[in-house]
Order: C-alpha cells, then sequence, then structure tokens
C-alpha cells in the first residue's frame, strides 16, 4: 500500500524548544534519565532475550476464540460496540470484574466498581483524586516502576517502605506515620502490591496484612491495594486480599483483565468507597469519558463462554515452569554472592548483587551477550536498588529463560571477578610506595593504537 | 542528489543515532535531496552496493559507526561520506589514544592513567592503583575509553570510590581511563570544515555537579550559545579546540568538548559525529551563528564532496 499524503513537519531547532520549555508544567521535570531510556531502547532490539518486560504471554490465547467473539459483536451489536459507553463502564464489565473478584474471595458492591482503561488508569486517577503537590505517598521498596512516574507527576513526595521475603515492613511503616503525624501530616494513600509484588515478587504475609488493614482503620488512611497477578499463584496457601480483610471501606481495590486475558484489550477496575469513587468518576470523565467500549464488549462475550478460569490456570502451568527454569538457571549460573526472591506467583524475580556491582552499568555489558532485564534502580525513586535487578519469566520460553540467565550470570561473573582483583591483595589505603614514574608515559601496558577491541 | 543517510546500528547510542538521523533525513528532503535511509544492519552493504548513493550522510554514533567502522566500509565501496575520515574517527573514539595524540601535538588535556582489564585480571594492576593518589590527586573521574555520553563515567571522591567505578566503566569497554577532575566551565566548540563555530556552555542547574547524566538531560543542565566568555578566553578555547580538531586528523564537522578552568582550556575529548538531533550542541552552534539545520547539513554534504577532502 502506497504511504498516504502527509505533511511531514520539520524537526524543532533547539530555540523552538526553549520556546515551548517556558510554557512546560512543573509537573514534567521528573523525566527520567536519558541515559537511562537510551539504554532501554537498546533492549527492544530483536536479537536480545528481554528477561525486562512485564508481557504476559498472549501466544496461548486461542485465535479462533477471539475470530468467533468479534465475529458475534460484528453480527450482533455492531452499533452500540462503535458507540460511547457510560464512564463507570457497563455493567455487564462489571459482573465480570464482579466474577474474577470473587474466584479470590472478594464481594464488592458492583456500584462501588469503575471500569478503568487498564489498572494504569485506575493508579493515574487515584492520585488525581486524591494527591496535591508535596502530599506523602507511601509505596513498598521497591514498588511497581510504573507507579512512580505516575506518583511523579503529581508530584507526591514519595515515600517508600522496605519489603523483605513478607512484604512491606509494617513497623517501618509505623515509624513512618509516627515521623509523619509528628509533622503534621498525613499521608493521603499506601500504595501497595500485596500478592507476587512488581518486581520484588515477594507477597505479603496474612500477619502484616491484618496489621497493615488494621493501622489504615485505627488512623483512617486509605490503601490503594493494586492486585494484577492474584489468581497468578503457583503453590502455596492463597491469601486473603487486603480489601477482603477491611470490607471495602479503606482499602481501595485496582484490578486488571491484562494478566487474566489481555492486556491489548487495556481493561482494568477499581473499586472504591462511594465518596471516593464519586471524584474519580468525574476525573475520569475528564480524562477520556469511557473505557473502549469494544472491548468492553469482548471481554463480556469471553465470559459468557465460561472458560475464562480455565485459561487462566493454564497460564499458571505455563508461567509455573517458566519460574522454575529461571530459579533453576539462577542456581545454576548466578554467582554464590547473589541472592533472589522465590515467587509463588506473579510474572518476576528480584534478584540482588553485591553492593559494589551497578544494575545499570551490567545492563550495558549484558546488551553485549544479547541480553535485558530491569535494573533495580527504576523501582525506587531516590536511586536506590542500585544493585538489584528485574527478571521477567512470563514473556519467554523455559530455553529462552536458562539462556538469557546464563548470560546474565556470565557477565556478573565477570564483575565479581574483576573487583576481587582490584580489592583482593589490596591494601585499604595505599601502603606501597608509588612507582618510580616513567618517562612521559603514564599508561600501564594496554593494546597498541589501531589494534581493535572486538 | 541521492543522499543515503546512515543511522541506528548496535550500540547504545542506536536511541540518539536514529533521532539525528530522521532529522537529517527531513532537512535533506527539504533541500530537494533523494533520501535513502539506511539502517546500519547486516543488509547495509548490499543496500549501498544496489542503490548506489551519491554521497553518504554518516549519522551513527558510538562503535560502529563514529569508531571508522562505517567509514571503513564507504571508503571500500568508494562512497563519499560526511564527517571525519577512518584515522581520525578510530582515534576519536578512543579517549585513552586521543588524550595520547593530543599530548604530543602540545594540546592541553588532564593528566591520566588508563587501564586494560586485562591488566587487572592477569598483570596484578591494581598494585599500580596505590600511584594514583601520588600522580592524579583525588577527586577524579574514571570512564570507559570508549563511549560517547554519561554511561559509566563515574567520579572517584576518594580511593575507596576507585575499584567500585572501575567495575562501572569496565562495563562498557576493556579499557578505562582514570583523569585528574578539573573543576571549570564546561565547554564545547563544533567545528564544520576548518571553522569554529560559537562556543557553547553547559550549565548544571542546581544539584550535583558530579552527576554526569544530569549534563545529558532538559532541564538538569542548560546551554548557553554563545557561551560569556571574554576575548582573551574565547581566543584561548577556540585555539585548543581546533589544535584538538587538527591533532586527530578530522575533517568535515567534529565536536570538541573542553573544560576550562583558571589555568586556561584543557581538552577532554572530541567527539568525531556529534549528536543532530533537536537538542544537540553543534545544530545549536550553529544556530548561533546564524545558519539554519538545513544549511547546516547542506554545508557537511559540501564538505563531504570537497576535492580537497583526503
Amino acid at each position: 500500500m502506497p504511504d498516504p499524503p502527509h505533511r511531514r513537519r520539520a524537526h524543532a531547532s533547539s530555540s523552538d524548544l526553549e520556546r515551548y520549555a517556558g510554557l512546560f508544567a512543573e509537573r514534567t521535570k521528573v523525566m527520567r534519565s536519558s541515559a537511562m531510556r537510551d539504554l532501554m531502547a537498546v533492549t527492544a532490539r530483536p536479537d536480545v532475550i528481554s528477561l525486562a518486560g512485564g508481557l504476559p504471554d498472549t501466544s496461548t490465547f486461542p485465535p479462533q476464540t477471539f475470530a468467533a467473539q468479534m465475529t458475534r459483536i460484528a453480527q450482533e451489536s455492531a452499533a452500540e460496540a462503535l458507540q460511547y459507553g457510560p464512564t463507570e463502564g457497563f455493567r455487564e464489565t462489571v459482573d465480570c470484574i464482579v466474577e474474577v473478584m470473587g474466584a479470590e474471595g472478594m464481594l464488592p458492591d458492583p456500584e462501588d466498581v469503575i471500569v478503568t482503561t487498564g489498572g494504569q488508569q485506575a493508579i493515574d486517577l487515584l492520585c488525581k483524586t486524591l494527591v496535591d503537590p508535596g502530599d506523602a505517598v507511601i509505596c513498598e521498596a521497591p514498588t511497581y516502576p510504573g507507579a512512580i512516574p505516575v506518583f511523579c507527576s503529581y508530584q507526591a513526595d514519595t515515600i517508600q517502605i522496605e519489603c523483605d521475603a513478607e512484604g512491606m515492613r509494617i513497623d517501618e511503616l509505623e515509624s513512618t506515620l509516627e515521623r509523619l503525624d509528628s509533622e503534621g501530616r498525613r499521608p493521603k494513600l499506601i500504595y501497595s502490591v500485596p500478592s507476587f509484588q512488581n518486581p520484588a515478587g515477594v507477597t505479603m504475609s496474612l500477619e502484616r496484612r491484618r496489621r497493615l488493614v488494621e493501622l489504615a482503620r485505627s488512623r483512617e488512611l486509605l490503601i490503594v491495594e493494586d492486585s494484577p497477578y492474584g489468581l497468578l499463584r503457583f503453590g502455596g496457601d492463597p491469601l486473603p486480599p487486603l480489601y477482603q480483610l477491611d470490607g471495602g471501606d479503606f482499602v481501595i481495590y485496582i484490578g486488571t483483565f491484562s494478566k487474566i486475558l489481555s492486556p491489548g484489550i487495556r481493561l482494568g477496575w477499581a473499586v472504591a468507597p462511594p465518596p471516593v469513587m464519586e471524584k474519580v468518576v468525574l476525573g475520569k470523565q475528564a480524562s477520556d469519558l469511557c473505557t473502549s467500549t469494544l472491548t468492553q464488549y469482548f471481554v463480556r462475550e469471553y465470559f459468557a463462554e465460561g472458560h475464562w478460569r480455565e485459561y487462566v490456570e493454564s497460564l499458571v502451568e505455563i508461567y509455573r515452569g517458566r519460574r522454575d527454569a529461571m530459579l533453576e538457571a539462577l542456581r545454576l549460573h548466578f554467582p554464590p554472592q547473589a541472592t533472589w526472591t522465590e515467587p509463588e506467583g506473579g510474572l518476576f524475580i528480584w534478584a540482588t548483587l553485591p553492593p559494589y556491582i551497578d544494575t545499570s552499568d551490567l545492563l550495558a555489558k549484558a546488551l553485549r551477550e544479547n541480553v535485558a532485564f530491569v535494573p533495580g534502580q527504576a523501582a525506587y525513586v531516590d536511586g536506590r536498588g542500585r544493585n538489584s535487578m528485574r527478571l521477567n519469566f512470563s514473556a519467554g520460553n523455559a530455553d529462552e529463560i536458562r539462556e538469557g540467565i546464563r548470560r546474565i550470570g556470565k557477565v556478573i561473573g565477570e564483575q565479581v571477578e574483576l573487583y576481587s582483583a582490584l580489592t583482593g591483595e589490596q591494601p585499604a589505603v595505599p601502603a606501597v610506595p608509588p612507582q618510580e614514574p616513567a618517562e612521559a608515559e603514564n599508561v600501564l601496558p594496554f593494546r597498541k593504537a589501531g589494534e581493535g577491541s572486538g | 542528489m541521492k543522499v543515503a543517510v546512515l543511522k541506528g546500528g548496535r550500540s547504545l547510542e542506536r536511541g540518539v543515532s536514529l533521532r539525528s538521523g530522521a532529522r537529517v533525513e527531513d532537512a535533506l528532503e527539504r533541500l530537494g535531496h533523494e533520501v535513502l535511509p539506511l539502517e546500519a544492519d547486516g543488509g547495509l552493504v548490499k543496500r549501498l552496493t544496489s542503490e548506489r548513493p551519491d554521497v553518504a550522510f554518516v549519522a551513527m554514533h558510538g562503535p560502529g559507526g563514529e569508531d571508522g567502522t562505517a567509514q571503513e566500509l564507504l571508503e571500500i565501496l568508494g562512497i563519499p561520506f560526511t564527517g571525519p575520515g577512518v584515522a581520525a574517527c578510530a582515534r576519536c573514539i578512543d579517549k585513552v589514544l586521543a588524550k595520547h595524540e593530543l599530548r604530543s601535538a602540545g594540546v592541553p588535556t588532564p593528566d591520566w592513567f588508563a587501564f586494560n582489564e586485562t591488566a587487572f585480571r592477569e598483570l596484578g594492576a591494581a598494585d599500580a592503583l596505590s600511584g594514583l593518589e601520588e600522580r592524579l590527586g583525588f577527586p577524579l573521574v574514571v570512564k570507559p575509553s570508549r563511549g560517547g555520553s554519561a554511561l559509566g563515567i563515574r567520579f572517584a571522591e576518594n580511593w575507596f570510590d576507585v575499584p567500585e567505578a572501575l567495575v562501572s566503566a569496565f562495563s562498557y569497554d576493556d579499557r578505562v581511563l582514570l583523569e585528574r577532575f578539573v573543576d571549570g566551565r564546561e565547554l564545547a566548540v563544533s567545528v564544520l570544515g576548518n571553522e569554529p563555530l560559537p562556543v557553547v556552555e553547559a550549565i548544571p542547574q542546581g544539584g550535583d555537579s558530579y552527576d554526569f547524566e544530569a549534563r545529558y538531560e532538559i532541564g538538569r543542565t542548560s546551554f548557553v550559545c554563545p557561551a560569556q566568555l571574554d576575548e582573551d578566553e574565547a581566543a584561548a578555547v577556540t585555539e585548543a579546540a581546533l589544535a584538538a580538531y587538527r591533532a586527530l586528523g578530522c575533517s568535515g564537522f567534529s565536536r570538541v568538548d573542553l573544560i576550562l578552568d583558571a589555568a586556561g582550556p584543557q581538552v577532554l575529548e572530541v567527539n568525531a559525529i556529534p549528536g543532530l538531533t533537536d537538542t544537540s550542541l553543534l545544530p545549536q552552534a550553529a544556530e548561533a551563528a546564524g545558519m539554519s539545520f538545513e544549511q547546516l547539513v547542506e554545508k557537511i554534504l559540501d564538505l563531504a564532496l570537497a576535492p580537497t577532502r583526503a
């Protein structure tokens, strides 16, 4: 097909940029490092095994199911499916949502549910509703890397609470709340991914879930429970969502169809108490009027078939195998100085390396071996996480995962070896007298000019 | 004229290269040239051979495009190309090699040590690090020898910071340099043909002046062109930049990065093929000299086709 006629806009000159820059809002000045962006751009090369993304595997969704449903929608409801819909979403979509939440033991009032353009929009709308510039927002350390730009764009003062194997440290949360109290501040929301956390892969223990909900109730604070992976459990006993423990007074719940059906349909939801929901609906109206009608029809048709749980179970089988492959490869290829989480579900493993390894730099080295991961720094607002990395096991098959981990292990091994060569027999402070200065030559032996390095 | 624009490649500066390339293509089209956009991948030579462009505009940065590799191919194929030739590219991309050339040509550049990774792994070079304090003093800057962006550049406040900084720098290259830190004004002089363009000054906006990544971010660094320099300073800076350009054998265009303190200007590095994006320094300098981006691109093409070119 020939290109349609179009006008190509002249690229901006630097003085143009200056002119626009004067108009930019304060909240745009929180952009991520461009060096980091360039690094991440390279991870998209087709020859790179990427353990960096957070992509569910959509290749197992049966194309004939997809085709049949879209055909049925076209034949039976074309006009409606192509029309605007209500801001809150269709009641039929909400019924599907109630069914999904029911599968995890929750019983939301359908009136409390809003259908959003992915779970991401729910985070955005809640911040839009609750957060003024400078307001404290609490989240886990590390936290979902995609939530950080949202907090930043609302100019929140983001406070991160350390996570361990049982999830967010509630004792640290309490002392932080005390400190804020003494400053006369009250956090607007506590954001948590309690189950199979992105990026750490850890799950909050039942005891901590209870304490967190108690804290929220006694202090009347809002928790935002983001739960994209709750149904992707590979083992162990299911734990009650915070929403269920609280009953929906102080816990706002965010869910999504992205990981149990498709991220491409951009369908998520939020469940909030009516006064909050009222504001969220107004915010949504201002943002995009309504969530895609067409994809809501698709979900309705798909759920009517009644096989959605079987599909989720098939995903669980696949991801469990891939997680096992990754854990096995980690044991085989990562050096003894490295540690990692062993998630019981979800999509991610979080690995931590010796403190002298910066995973952003390691990524550059890994890319030469054609493998990529997310440097841990992306999950923090304050530069922490430099020696950690997020590894995804849902997107690639077991062979790719094993090979990817082998390659990452190789570059880590090289850095560990180099560091010990640098420090091993070295006195802590230079005690040996400096060598005699060489004549007009202050360089140790290195490759001769003109020789490449490959 | 049929102009091939070479862009992309596998280096970490691929993103910048794609933006430079797109902007150049755009300008070439508006200048009325026939544009042949070429991704630097496995099909590059085939495309060049079958399409036979009159000239190639090399809009690649970092190893693979700025180090003489692409230029060597273009020489073999007999296609004239923009920017410096093979030897100059090879000298510029390697900061250690470039600093040797600069020093032998009498161009001021901060003192340094350079190390190969094998020196540490196999020759026990760690023992030589103790000489650093005496020879360079602290603070110092640790850099990968090859690499065009801020990636892998670390500041070492004292001896204890050095091993970690070295591990970072060696992630990007198997040769690194430790350079004496010069606390001064950061300047860039772009040279077009043999003519210097107005000096650009990079001024970090608050925060940590040792945060090298900040230099590359809009909002965290502001750029002033022409830089506020007195006549003597401007002359010294321009002279040092031209001397560096010549010492490394550059032609066509290049950008010289310098630092200016009370002792005068010192050259940090020369970028054989500097960025040509809408935030890059060479286009800013050209603009300050009254040249539009189109005029700049046309001039670069003319220089590539000039018969005097080596």
